[in-house]
């Protein structure tokens, strides 16, 4: 599609408004859903990769050295990660901060 | 040739669905609908019609089942009534939505409490604003008639939206009456072959009914409104064709005695017939009355019944079904809605009556224009009245 999709008019919706193209749901931005974020420390992550497979949105990846990050343009500041963080190296905080 | 045969009104239905070469029926049981989808099920168990007979565990399930059928490509009907309709409700918002052309016939039903098996518009009215076309059949013929023609619209690739055909519950559905029937080969030229734009289909994947952000979700409102509106050229065209065909003729408002009627009737549906006799009589005696039916619920035919109704003084509409702690009917309101800017226009006169299997003879319609004539005169405090009531 030539137009960003918060351009699109009425017009440009096909029958049923129905979606041919797949996995398009990759552009939807749910991170602005997000009052806060994850906050990793690295001195205290054990790369056990508890939060990557917890994270409800997948949003959540390992980077070359072993560590892990949140994709802030999907993550929704759910909190599970830093929940199931058993050596506490994720704390949640106000987007604002 | 055609042929005409004597036979219980909803048994014509289900020929009608067999007659337009279904590919699928998913349905429920439910009076006063039952015997349609029963002689459906018979056809395809006995072989007469080379269908998938899907007999699911409530109206909620036959609708869902009915979405996916018509969305894989498949020409797709179904029938209930009453509760069985609201059972229906929130997935047929999503048939209209993602434009899938089921056909349904409504065996119209009252809703509970208490508990009425019997007719009214009450149903109807609950499912008014689920973006399906609705028509309303007078008779047998009518019914088997728009069944056809709902094939031929809904599935039209400038429409491709759900068709309801409403059919009064047991005033229609249950009478047996001499019907006619258009050969097979006949069918087949009025209605082309359905092809979705956009099957579901492994091979060419796509999304149905995908989430709308708030970016997006009024763009395809609005895209759905238009389409809707714009199907009554189509209806129109369909019903025009079925006539050079067949030599019986529809419209979206029709008249009856009304070109110089002072006092006209509004009705819907199968209590239309009654009161034709109603009007012949009053005209016996010199009134100036006439009628005119609401056939074409959806979309509303605004400019019709403008024209239909702009040289009389007094308009009463009788509604099937009561809108509680509002106007009164769902259509007098509408039809008020529809003239109230137009600078010509009779004074709107509201009866809610025929509830829950309640008979309004041609007696009673007579006793309703006096009524209304006499309202229209003296005025009221009332924004309707319910007509036959024991005070």
């Amino acid at each position: 599609m030539s137009k960003r999709e918060d351009e699109l008019t009425w017009r440009d919706l096909i029958t049923g408004s129905i979606v041919t193209e797949p996995g398009n749901a990759s552009q939807y931005q749910t991170g602005t859903w997000r009052s806060q974020r994850p906050l990793f420390d690295n001195k205290k992550c054990i790369k056990c990769g508890l939060c990557y497979i917890y994270c409800p949105e997948g949003c959540i990846e390992q980077d070359a050295e072993g560590y892990f990050k949140a994709n802030l343009f999907y993550c929704k500041g759910c909190g599970i990660c830093a929940r199931e963080c058993w050596p506490e190296a994720i704390t949640m905080i106000e987007e604002e901060e | 040739m055609s042929k005409k045969e004597g036979i219980e009104v909803s048994l014509a239905v289900a020929e009608a669905a067999k007659l337009a070469n279904v590919d699928v029926v998913a349905a429920y049981p439910i009076t006063p609908q039952t015997h349609i989808v029963e002689h459906l099920a018979e056809l395809v168990a006995d072989g007469e019609l080379d269908a998938a007979y899907i007999p699911v565990e409530s109206e909620h399930s036959a609708m869902s089942a009915c979405c996916g059928s018509s969305a894989a490509g498949a020409r797709t009907f179904t029938a209930t009534a009453g509760q069985g309709l609201e059972l229906m409700h929130e997935v047929m918002y999503v048939a209209s939505a993602m434009q899938l052309p089921i056909v349904m016939a409504v065996a119209n039903r009252a809703l509970s409490a208490p508990l009425s098996v019997w007719g009214d518009h009450s149903d109807v009215m609950a499912v008014r604003d689920t973006g399906w076309i609705q028509i309303f059949a007078e008779n047998g013929q009518e019914a088997v008639d728009n069944v056809l023609c709902a094939f031929r619209i809904g599935e039209d690739r400038r429409v491709l939206l759900p068709v309801m055909v409403h059919l009064d519950g047991f005033n229609l559905s249950h009478v047996i009456e001499a019907i006619v029937f258009p050969e097979q080969s006949e069918v087949d030229q009025f209605i082309p072959p359905y092809q979705h734009p956009l099957p579901l289909n492994p091979d060419k994947p796509v999304t149905m009914g995908a989430f709308g952000p708030p970016f997006i979700y009024t763009e395809a409102k609005k895209a759905q409104e238009v389409n809707l509106r714009a199907a009554k050229e189509v209806v129109l065209e369909c019903w025009n064709e079925f006539g050079k065909r067949f030599k019986r003729y529809y419209s979206p408002v029709e008249r009856y005695r009304s070109e110089d009627a002072n006092v006209l009737l509004l009705t819907m549906g199968s209590f239309s017939e009654t009161a034709m006799t109603a009007i012949d009589k009053m005209r016996g005696k010199g009134q100036k009355v006439g009628l005119v039916r609401l056939r074409l619920w959806r979309p509303f035919p605004f400019g019709e019944l403008r024209q239909a109704v702009r040289n009389a003084d007094t308009l009463i509409v009788l509604d099937r079904a009561l809108s509680f702690g509002g106007p009164g009917g769902p259509v007098c309101s509408e039809v008020r809605s529809a003239l109230y800017l137009e600078e010509k226009k009779p004074k709107v006169i509201g009866f809610v009556g025929g509830l829950g299997g309640r008979d309004i003879t041609p007696a009673g319609f007579e006793k309703m224009i006096t009524r209304g004539i006499e309202i229209s005169q003296k005025g009221s405090e009332e924004e309707f009245e319910m007509f036959g009531v024991r005070e």
